[in-house]
């Protein structure tokens, strides 16, 4: 067991330090000179080479390479270029709106899929399957974004009840900052919401065709506590992994709708840096949410090992 | 009662959501009172966030749009008309050869910080615009000076290697600012001006917050806002959005013409179309084939009609130009007789240069709305005329700055040249048009050489000209300034003779 660990430990520290060698080499390859854009259409070549200079752009490759990744090692994920600010400030600014935004999105996608997916499954071709059903195809084939407009044309510009966008920050107060993340979140979740329904349904359907369920319905349990007793509980490692996957996705998938709604977020972040060149600050952000992938699959790995004793056995 | 219709359950229900209701009316109404009891607060909206807010160590625009006149000021400064005032300079002497400029500097000027403002501090910040690891966006503005005297703290002396005439003007632009010596290094984060305002906060990717400068030493201006926060947000939509639902007062700025017309039901909001110096051309690179013939170029010209392309790219707003210039620059004169459309006279051209059955090129066009769409319309107005357009979008401006501006490896373009008064670009080398006259660049140097304002106008005319008929880009139209703010708000500027947001007398209607 502590081998099995260690050895999916070494595979995850490999695998990251393949991708930011990887994310390096590429945003070196990529077209623009932060110091060009930085200077605009005036630039002469002397303030270029000074600029570049004071920015550390004319060192060779391997060589800012390796002051990243001990820069990365030691916490201090360098200076943005185009801010001028510690790069670690401004992710952790970021995921102060990200974090809460993901977290809120996978709440309400729970709330919504959970009780839907499990009625669907009970009432198999009924009213609630077929109603779960359409929800599920129509908020898959809906984007996020699209949803964000109609969220905002309805509530905010037609009714007046909603701010149109942009985020008061935490310091305002909980009610204000909840308040700029709910129809974000709902955007957000939606889409969710579909996957989260259609893979709880099967889960629980296919509990209920377990033999466990068929000797509780057999040892006369009701028909509603087999349900939510033994088929939920034994549906849920799907849901969770599920849950899991989806995480990433919001944190690094939220850009399309933290620009709608003009947030502040993780993803605007990694945007802007793309645009400006802002390489230093762009190879933090691509990096932490690749960091952000790689650990949380190992953790939805371990977390099969720790449910299923089974898997255990097997390797 | 209606609610004993409903069960029990219901009427709790009821009554609870009516009780959280009204709870979250009173936290809204509580929310929204302090904006508009003291009426000195301004929310701003601008499509781009600034990367820094010194404007003397970066050029992106968006950077003076919040600071200049705001936070900085300049010895001079420029007015809405585009016209040269005094402001921390209040007065000046050029000697008749035109090389020594002497600046009488406004006494008792601080800076936000409490240091002094006088001619060392003056000296430090020219020194560091034009020193050797200057980064300064503009450091060919102050190329020719030689040397600077601070005989007293009131008086600057600037000795020049050779005559400028348009130095007053530079020393306008945001690049030009005077920047105090213990704060220089920190205004990149944390600016630090002699300004009406001072820097409060910036919330990264959200908004930059000033507040009044109560120990502004300008007696003459009266500043009525309190507070003043820029809120950055990139979308159209988003905009419209945060201006109907009454996020942001103004939006000086508007990104998408295509929306203008949904603001004019609003009774709330009202929308200002002046005139800004955006001047949208498609530059060639006149050193490749087939455009280093000039009979080429102005076939191509002529094959545009220049309205329709306005129409197609921004909403029918905007100014036809022949030349590179603008109207509301000194001299103006209107060049779009030069080549009109016509596109049969432009064929005969090609035929003449040697290409009867046209040609195919591409253009490099940059991702801004009114690139494309521009692109568009003079692909399909080229096939007219025989002439095939490939179109490759080319990311702003990264790869464009790259390809374009560094490599110099591209055919044709299309870009907005924000830069007030900029006709000497064609005169740069290298510059990315690859443009080499003799005699224009004689004519920018003859500006330079005189300090006399109308003679400057008349060479600049003869510039025109010259750009009109040798068309090294094909010019096409000066881009509006499409505001739309609070019908109560006064004193924001409607034009703008260089990008910036001025709110020294921005106040709201009693």
């Amino acid at each position: 067991m502590i081998a099995l660990l260690g050895r999916r430990f070494a595979g995850l520290i490999l695998t990251l330090a393949a991708v930011s060698f990887l994310i390096f080499a590429v945003m070196d390859l990529l077209p623009g000179d932060p110091a060009s854009i930085m200077l605009g259409t005036s630039a002469t070549p002397e303030t270029l080479a000074a600029l570049r200079h004071e920015l550390g752009l004319d060192q060779p490759l391997l060589l800012r390479y390796g002051q990243w990744v001990a820069g990365v090692l030691s916490g201090d994920l360098g200076q943005s270029y185009t801010y001028g600010v510690p790069v670690a400030g401004l992710i952790i600014e970021r995921l102060a709106v990200t974090l809460p935004l993901a977290l809120f999105a996978i709440l309400l996608s729970v709330v919504i899929a959970v009780p839907l997916g499990t009625f669907a499954a009970a009432r198999r071709d009924g009213i609630a399957d077929i109603i779960a059903t359409l929800f599920s195809q129509v908020s898959i084939a809906v984007p996020a974004f699209w949803v964000a407009l109609l969220l905002i044309i309805l509530f905010s510009t037609t009714l007046g009840l909603m701010p149109a966008g942009g985020f008061p920050g935490w310091g305002s107060g909980l009610w204000p900052a909840l308040q700029a993340l709910v129809m974000p979140a709902t955007a957000l979740a939606l889409p969710q919401a579909g996957v989260l329904t259609r893979v709880t349904r099967t889960a629980v359907l296919e509990t209920l065709h377990e033999d466990f369920t068929r000797t509780a319905l057999a040892k006369g349990l009701s028909a509603r506590a087999v349900l939510w007793r033994h088929a939920v509980p034994n549906a849920l490692v799907p849901i969770l992994t599920t849950l899991g996957l989806q995480f990433t996705f919001l944190v690094a998938g939220a850009i399309l709708v933290e620009n709608v709604f003009n947030l502040p977020g993780l993803g605007r972040l990694a945007f802007q840096a793309l645009s400006q060149r802002d390489i230093i600050a762009m190879q933090d952000v691509v990096l932490f949410f690749a960091a952000l992938v790689v650990i949380m699959n190992f953790l939805v790995d371990m977390s099969y090992l720790a449910i299923d004793p089974r898997l255990r056995k097997d390797v | 009662m209606i609610t004993s219709l409903f069960p029990a359950p219901f009427t709790r229900l009821a009554q609870r959501l009516s009780l959280s209701a009204a709870l979250s009316v009173v936290i809204m109404a509580s929310v929204a009172m302090p904006a508009q009891a003291g009426k000195a607060v301004l929310n701003l909206g601008m499509s781009v966030e600034p990367t820094g807010l010194d404007p003397t160590i970066a050029a992106p625009v968006a950077i003076g749009q919040v600071t200049w006149q705001n936070v900085f000021e300049g010895l001079v400064s420029i007015d809405e008309s585009g016209k040269v005032r005094p402001q921390l300079a209040k007065s000046w002497d050029v000697s008749p050869d035109g090389l020594t400029y002497t600046f009488k500097l406004q006494t008792g000027v601080k800076f936000h910080d409490g240091e002094t403002f006088n001619s060392t501090t003056a000296k430090f910040a020219l020194e560091r615009a034009r020193g050797k690891d200057s980064v300064n966006p503009q450091k060919r503005f102050f190329a020719s000076i030689a040397s600077i005297d601070t005989p007293d703290p009131e008086t600057l002396v600037l000795h020049l290697s050779q005559s400028t005439g348009s130095l007053l003007y530079w020393l306008g632009w945001p690049a030009s600012v005077m920047v105090g010596p213990k704060s220089a290094a920190s205004d990149k984060t944390h600016p630090v001006g002699t300004g009406p305002f001072k820097f409060v906060n910036w919330a990264k990717g959200d908004k930059v917050e000033l507040a009044k400068n109560e120990a502004y030493w300008n007696s003459q201006v009266s500043v009525k806002l309190d507070k003043v926060t820029f809120r950055f947000i990139a979308d159209p939509q988003a905009q419209a959005a945060a201006l109907k639902a009454g996020d942001v007062d103004a939006i000086p700025e508007f990104a998408a013409p295509e929306l203008m017309s949904s603001f004019k039901d609003d009774p709330r909001l009202v929308t200002k179309i002046g005139n800004t110096e955006l001047k949208v051309v498609a530059g060639m690179n006149n050193s490749r084939k087939p455009f280093d013939d000039k009979r080429v170029r102005q076939a191509l010209m002529m094959a545009i009609d220049r309205q329709t392309v306005i129409d197609g790219a921004w909403s029918g707003l905007g100014t036809a130009i022949g030349s590179h210039y603008t109207p509301n620059d000194p001299g103006y004169q209107d060049m779009t007789g030069v080549l009109p459309y016509n596109p049969e006279k432009a064929k005969a051209l090609l035929a003449e240069a040697g290409y009867p059955n046209g040609f195919t090129f591409t253009i490099k066009s940059p991702q801004m709305a009114y690139a494309p769409r521009s692109a568009q319309v003079m692909q399909a107005m080229f096939a007219e005329i025989g002439v095939t357009m490939n179109i490759e979008p080319t990311e702003f401006p990264a790869k464009w700055v790259q390809d374009v501006m560094k490599d110099r490896a591209y055919e044709m373009t299309i870009v907005a040249h924000a830069e007030p008064m900029d006709i000497d670009i064609y005169s740069r080398d290298p510059y990315y048009f690859n443009y080499k006259n003799p005699v224009f660049n004689d004519l920018v140097k003859k500006v330079q050489e005189t300090t006399d304002p109308a003679l400057q106008i008349k060479i600049n005319e003869e510039a025109q000209k010259i750009l009109a008929e040798d068309v090294p880009a094909l010019y096409l139209f000066v881009m509006p300034k499409l505001g739309v703010w609070d019908k109560n708000l006064k004193g924001l500027w409607e034009n703008e003779p260089i990008p910036s947001n001025v709110l020294t007398n921005v106040a709201w209607k009693e």
